[in-house]
């Protein structure tokens, strides 16, 4: 507990200036992660998937990125050339995305792709990468890696496909985890089994975790710290067991939405949203 | 099925002219006689469908008639012309894929800044400028103020015959032979046509390969491939190139097939005596059989390149191939 | 009372079908203006329309016919300003009436291509079936069919001449038209503001008229406007060889041809009208871009 923070972040913005203004996905996010899991809660526009992105230097042009601190293990990310986040990215900090139909890469194999990032970083040669690759594999529970290792991200099912893209972000050992919505594109079935999996590779490894997500109950029961965000600001901080004490009327409206089996009720809250709250 | 099509029309082209097939044959001073004679051996008394059946035979068989401007029978005529037409189609292919891929590249991945721009001014000129003009102007250019390459025509006059004609690739027939002085020769001929008409082919694939590129771009395996750590140029080239390598292969077919008929004014201006240049000299004289003849040959490598691209299409998509 | 106008233009409610008419065209109106290649590209399809309609009047005083063969083959000078050719006509004025021919064909070829493209696509889009397979493999038929050499074919059995010249081309460029009317049609034909015209008892042909075609519409202009220069390039290729427009009208693929003997030396004769095919072009396929920037941006 008394380490120095894995990652601080002050103050940081994200602006996209477009043909009718600019549109500030991000306004002055300020947050601390050391070696615990942190969630990121909020609705669509909120901001949360592109300060993920900022986090990796991926915000596409023309968005523009500026902080007072951003700062990984001690590495001030400002700063960094595209070099230097060539060899952070993969190794250092990595990313699991939403949807594998769509993040996999159509006509490459899963084991090119996974191995891929072994021969990147690992300076591994091509068996040394393919034995890495299938132990990840086994690693992600994934039954025959033998042959799963050559196919096609076409022929995999949906939860397959995702282990894959863990196995892929995971097989370097970052330090840092970025999950953007790794479930929501799953089947319901699927999905715990794959929060699951990641739950175990998280804590075998150490590593630290920050789990993006719209599911606020997903993500409570996961992490150990939460950020609401509403309209590109952090609205709320608070311990992932003590949402429903929180303050910010948002993220109370948030918690009260949530349906829930145990308390039948008649009709479903719905939120009224206050302009106060974008400011 | 589309050959069919194809043959229908220009059977039906060779029945709307208005100049009189028999007369072709037996020539203004036959008897009526012998213009009798030739009509029912043309089978013009027969009934239009059955005129078709028998066209539709003699064109299988590769009988395209008898060529009024060179007495020769068509095919023979045209199985003399196309190497040519191949020479300077490939060749220019060549251009186009090895410059214009890289262009639409680059084009795509630096969308919207200088280079991008810069390559669609060049592309945008492919579109917009005659083919002929620009042979003419190139001619003027490079071969009357320049001097940098030779005139019209394939070789020099004085090396015509010279060469012996294996493949009627003249570039490969010189080298054949050894004979490095005409190979040069030949060279100088073929660079000025074969650049302008690579020029369209390049500025078609860059175009195609810039669209495919942005596309490609935007997916988000693109940005995975980044999270991984992959470079900006290694992501482009290792990883969003590859998914446009089928559709390329089409639009680079598609662009040869083009070439063919670019080909027919390309070689008018420079007296390349290939299919082209048969066809339009066919035209002036009205030798029917052969403009029709020429046009069959024509369609027919357009609508097999599209059948073949098609096919590749299906062979080289690992999504297809699984069905 | 300007300010009233806009606003009533830009309403976010119209309140009547004209104003929703007039406000959508507004809207696309000051999407081109302010697109600089679209703007550009209308300025020079603009320009065109203008020299061939006004070109009596705007040939400096000569005439594209006059022979002068003592002055023949002359320079740009203060006379002539792009020159003569090699019968002594002025460039100039024979490029400015040249530009009739090429509107000729571009409106002519239009008019035939984008009915018949409609028809069949829409019809085949709506009914489906049979009379979709039928329709598309003719349209896949014609399709196949290489341009300029077929245009030629025609014109070598017709006969030379400018009518002969858009039936070719006509023939060969509606199919893109029909598969572009045919998705569209696709798409909307199983949406419920149809099956609201069926019940209220629409025939089919109304239908299709009324409700689908305009729907098209925007998609089949985009890519008219995109053609337009391949069009003109070929009927500028089929006077290059003497198919198109015939002497004594003047037209420029014919002018760059019979310019093509004295390249060497009297660059102009064939220069300029091929400027003039270049520029001509040029300013279609940018109106085109700009074009299918406000329609279908998706497709930049």
């Amino acid at each position: 507990m008394s380490e120095a923070p894995l990652l601080i972040v002050e103050d940081l913005s994200v602006a996209f200036p477009g043909r009718t203004g600019v549109t500030h996905a991000v306004r002055g996010a300020s947050f601390s992660l050391g070696r615990e899991r942190l969630g990121i809660v909020g609705e669509s526009g909120s901001g949360k998937t592109t300060m993920g992105r900022a986090l990796l230097g991926l915000v596409p042009r023309p968005g523009a990125v500026t902080a007072r601190t951003m700062s990984f293990e001690g590495r001030d990310l400002t700063r960094c050339s595209e070099r230097d986040w060539e060899g952070l990215r993969g190794r250092r900090m990595s990313m699991v995305m939403q949807d594998p139909k769509f993040s996999l890469n159509p006509v490459r194999t899963v084991g090119w792709q996974i191995s891929e990032t072994c021969r990147l970083h690992l300076r591994t040669g091509r068996r040394d990468a393919e034995r890495r690759a299938l132990d990840m594999l086994q690693a992600v529970q994934i039954r025959d890696p033998e042959l799963v290792y050559h196919l096609y991200p076409h022929q995999l099912s949906g939860g397959m496909g995702q282990r894959v893209m863990i196995a892929m972000m995971l097989i370097a050992e970052p330090d840092l985890l970025i999950a953007d919505e790794p479930t929501s594109a799953l089947d319901v079935t699927v999905q715990n089994e794959v929060l699951r999996i990641l739950d175990d590779l998280v804590r075998d490894r150490g590593m630290s975790l920050i789990f993006i997500s719209h599911n606020l109950t997903v993500v409570g029961s996961f992490c150990d710290r939460v950020l609401i965000m509403y309209g590109g600001r952090i609205v709320e901080e608070c311990d992932a067991r003590q949402l429903h004490d929180a303050r910010h009327p948002y993220t109370r409206a948030l918690v009260a939405a949530t349906p829930s089996l145990d308390e039948p009720r008649a009709e479903l809250a719905t939120m009224a949203r206050d302009p106060e709250w974008l400011k | 099925m589309t050959f069919i099509g194809l043959t229908a029309v220009t059977f039906f082209i060779s029945r709307l002219t208005k100049i009189d097939p028999v007369l072709s044959v037996v020539g203004d001073k036959a008897t009526k006689a012998a213009y009798d004679q030739a009509y029912h051996a043309l089978g013009l008394d027969q009934p239009l469908p059955l005129q078709y059946l028998i066209y539709l035979k003699r064109v299988l068989s590769g009988d395209f008639g008898m060529s009024v401007l060179t007495s020769q029978p068509v095919l023979s005529d045209l199985l003399r012309v196309f190497p040519a037409t191949l020479e300077l189609s490939t060749v220019a292919i060549i251009i186009g894929v090895v410059l214009g891929v890289p262009a639409g590249v680059i084009a795509g991945a630096r969308k919207d800044r200088w280079q991008d721009q810069a390559i669609r001014v060049v592309g945008l000129f492919g579109y917009s400028v005659p083919v002929f003009w620009l042979g003419l102007v190139g001619l003027f250019l490079f071969y009357g103020r320049l001097g940098w390459v030779a005139g019209t025509g394939r070789l020099d006059v004085f090396y015509e015959g010279e060469v012996t004609p294996r493949t009627g690739v003249m570039l490969i027939d010189a080298a054949l032979d050894g004979n490095w002085e005409i190979f040069g020769n030949a060279f100088s001929h073929l660079v000025l046509p074969a650049s302008i008409l690579g020029y369209y082919s390049l500025a078609y694939i860059a175009r195609m390969t810039r669209s495919f590129m942005v596309d490609q771009l935007g997916q988000e395996y693109v940005t995975a491939a980044r999270i991984k750590g992959n470079s900006f140029w290694r992501t482009v080239w290792r990883h969003a190139f590859p998914n446009i390598a089928v559709p390329l292969v089409t639009v680079i077919g598609l662009s040869y097939a083009s070439l063919l008929e670019g080909a027919v004014l390309t070689e008018t201006v420079f007296a390349w005596p290939g299919l082209g240049l048969y066809i339009t000299q066919a035209l002036f004289n009205s030798d029917m059989n052969a403009v029709l003849g020429g046009t069959v040959v024509v369609g027919s490598v357009f609508i097999g390149i599209n059948l073949l691209c098609d096919l590749l299409y299906k062979l080289l998509d690992p999504r297809l191939r699984a069905q | 009372m300007t300010d009233t106008l806009a606003d009533w233009l830009q309403s976010e409610a119209p309140t009547s079908r004209r104003q929703a008419v007039a406000g959508n065209t507004y809207r696309a109106l000051r999407a081109i203006l302010t697109n600089p290649t679209a703007l550009v590209g209308l300025i020079i399809v603009a320009l065109l329309i203008l020299m061939a309609v006004f070109a009596p009047w705007l040939t400096l005083g000569q005439s594209p016919f006059t022979q002068d063969l003592a002055g023949r083959l002359a320079p740009p000078s203060g006379a002539h300003l792009f020159g003569t050719d090699e019968l002594g006509r002025d460039i100039l004025a024979r490029t400015l009436f040249g530009a009739r021919a090429t509107l000729t064909i571009v409106i002519l070829v239009s008019v035939i291509v984008v009915p018949i493209g409609l028809a069949v696509g829409t019809v085949a889009g709506y009914m489906g079936g049979w009379v979709d397979t039928i329709l598309m493999r003719i349209t896949d038929i014609f399709l196949a069919f290489p341009r300029l050499v077929l245009a030629l074919a025609f014109a070598a059995a017709l006969g030379p001449g400018i009518e002969n010249a858009v039936i070719a081309i006509a023939l060969t460029s509606w199919p893109p038209y029909a598969r572009i009317a045919r998705s569209e049609a696709l798409t909307v034909a199983r949406s419920d503001f149809i099956q609201a015209a069926l019940l209220q008892g629409a025939s089919t042909w109304r239908i299709l008229f009324r409700h689908i075609v305009p729907l098209c519409l925007s998609s089949v202009i985009v890519r008219l406007t995109l053609d337009m220069a391949g069009i003109i390039l070929t009927a500028a290729g089929l006077g290059f060889l003497g198919l198109g427009a015939q002497p004594p009208e003047p037209e420029w693929g014919a002018m760059v041809s019979s310019g093509r003997d004295v390249i060497l030396d009297q660059w102009w004769v064939a220069t300029i009208p091929g400027l003039a095919i270049f520029v001509v072009s040029l300013g279609f396929n940018l109106l085109g871009d700009g074009l299918r920037d406000v329609f279908d941006p998706k497709s930049a």
